[in-house]
């Protein structure tokens, strides 16, 4: 186990499992959006625009967990100094940050047919809105810092606060948004409830599951990225540049 | 060296508020912007007094919101350019206490200040006089936790390139909480409801930030002077 925690041993370990979990990731994609958009049935209430739920509801989910995997992995990089949990960090960021706007986008789209227009300050969508406010100030936060290491241990304390601060954050919006919303205006997440029809509930859990490895397949592609660019100075790195370029230089 | 951790805490305390004393327009700059963005606001959305006193809440908490905001890069800058940040790490007292006396100066010099100004816009904008004692109260358990959870962000972006923007990128997400209930307990009561839940939600964010925040900034301001 301890063989893979140096970045050498970890990108070659990276490099072979990408082609897998992306591989799973397609199907799991391809079997999910089969069963949500073509299996399940229309909705009596909403029609077919509901099946927007098979991408906003797992992105919503996944851009939450990816922050707490983000502020984790800043801890262990913080507390144990370990290079490998701050790349982690480091290239968790953008993909949350894609997924939480992906939940913003597909939310308002949602927002149209069922509220009547594209933004409702919903507790849910302002939340989202919040997190993605969140991730901006991570990105900004390490790219505006050059040396590594400082970069990865201030995103991991501005991490932390903000994981301790979501939940906070959260529940006041939620709070502010039932003494401001009229009740009649529906919730997304009353769809997601125990009594959800099970030919609804599993391509949702599909897409979520694909979501999850998507997110892993990305993270690792992003953290091999990551590992090239700072270990550029050693002789393994030189090597796999020298024999890329070679490569190329033979196709003309 | 022979001073105790509060004694030395004290001297801090007593140190920045010298300091801000004889640099009197550090302190008035957030404190003329506090008083410029809630008086843009009539000019905005026009001068209907009902239309005002319906936004002050909003306005008044926003605008100190970025008034305290703006007021953070002042926290540690002058130390970290003269080194007095690097002695202050060096000390044999734990960083943490020091960081405390260094924000809770910032407080008096900045969220103190608003509170004693509130009044006077909370007329500009025409918000009923019952509401005003409740703006002063939550903005008095509000402004410490700005500066508290401000002063992370201050100390995460030393010495960084593009500071000052970065800085309201990074704590203003953070502040969105105590906005809702600083707010709202000012709503309520200009509308005559009961405010006790507001305040009780607002000591307790400063409890918690009394509790974290000053750990947070400094271990943050390690990073940053590594």
């Amino acid at each position: 186990m301890y063989k893979y925690a140096s970045p050498k041993n970890f990108y070659a370990l990276a490099g072979r499992l990408i082609p897998w979990l992306g591989t799973i990731t397609l199907l799991l994609f391809v079997f999910g959006l089969y069963l949500g958009l073509y299996v399940a049935p229309p909705d009596y209430q909403q029609g077919d625009s509901y099946r927007i739920m098979f991408i906003h509801v797992p992105a919503a989910w996944m851009s939450m967990f990816v922050y707490v995997m983000m502020a984790g992995a800043g801890l262990v990089g913080l507390v144990w100094n370990i290079k490998l949990a701050d790349m982690l960090a480091t290239a968790s960021a953008p993909i949350g940050a894609s997924l939480t706007l992906m939940a913003l986008v597909t939310g308002s789209l949602w927002g149209k047919p069922t509220w009547g227009t594209y933004w409702v300050w919903d507790a849910r969508l302002t939340s989202e809105l919040l997190l993605f406010f969140l991730y901006m100030g991570f990105m900004a936060l390490q790219a505006a810092i050059d040396d590594p290491r400082r970069s990865a241990r201030a995103g991991a304390v501005l991490a932390l606060v903000g994981v301790v601060d979501i939940p906070i954050i959260h529940f006041s919006v939620v709070w502010w948004n039932t003494l401001h919303q009229p009740a009649s205006i529906g919730s997304l997440g009353r769809i997601v409830s125990p009594t959800i029809y099970p030919s609804m509930l599993h391509p949702l859990l599909i897409m979520s599951i694909a979501f999850f490895v998507f997110y892993f397949t990305v993270v690792l592609i992003r953290m091999r990225g990551e590992i090239l660019a700072r270990e550029r100075h050693t002789g393994w790195v030189t090597q796999i540049v020298r024999s890329g370029m070679e490569a190329q230089g033979a196709r003309p | 060296m022979s001073q105790n951790l509060l004694g030395t805490a004290r001297c801090i305390f007593q140190r920045d508020l010298i300091l801000a004393a004889r640099k009197p327009a550090d302190v008035a700059t957030p404190l003329a912007f506090f008083v410029i963005v809630s008086s843009l606001f009539p000019l905005g959305v026009g001068p209907e007094p009902d239309v005002l006193s319906r936004l002050a809440p909003g306005v008044l908490w926003v605008a100190a919101l970025l008034a305290t905001m703006l007021s953070l890069g002042r926290l540690f800058a002058g130390d970290h350019a003269d080194g007095t940040l690097e002695q202050m790490t060096l000390s044999p007292h734990p960083l943490t206490p020091l960081v405390f006396a260094k924000v809770a100066a910032h407080w008096v010099t900045s969220g103190l200040l608003l509170v004693v100004l509130s009044p006077l816009l909370a007329m500009q904008l025409n918000l009923p006089a019952h509401a005003m004692g409740t703006l002063a109260v939550t903005l008095l358990l509000g402004t410490p936790v700005l500066s508290l959870l401000g002063s992370v962000g201050a100390a995460l972006t030393l010495g960084v390139r593009g500071g000052g923007v970065l800085l309201s990128l990074l704590v203003l997400p953070l502040y969105t909480p105590v906005l809702i209930f600083g707010a709202g307990a000012v709503t309520a009561s200009a509308s005559g409801l009961d405010t006790k839940a507001y305040f009780s939600l607002l000591g307790a964010f400063l409890l918690l930030a009394l509790g974290f925040a000053p750990w947070a900034t400094a271990a943050a301001l390690r990073i940053s002077l590594d």
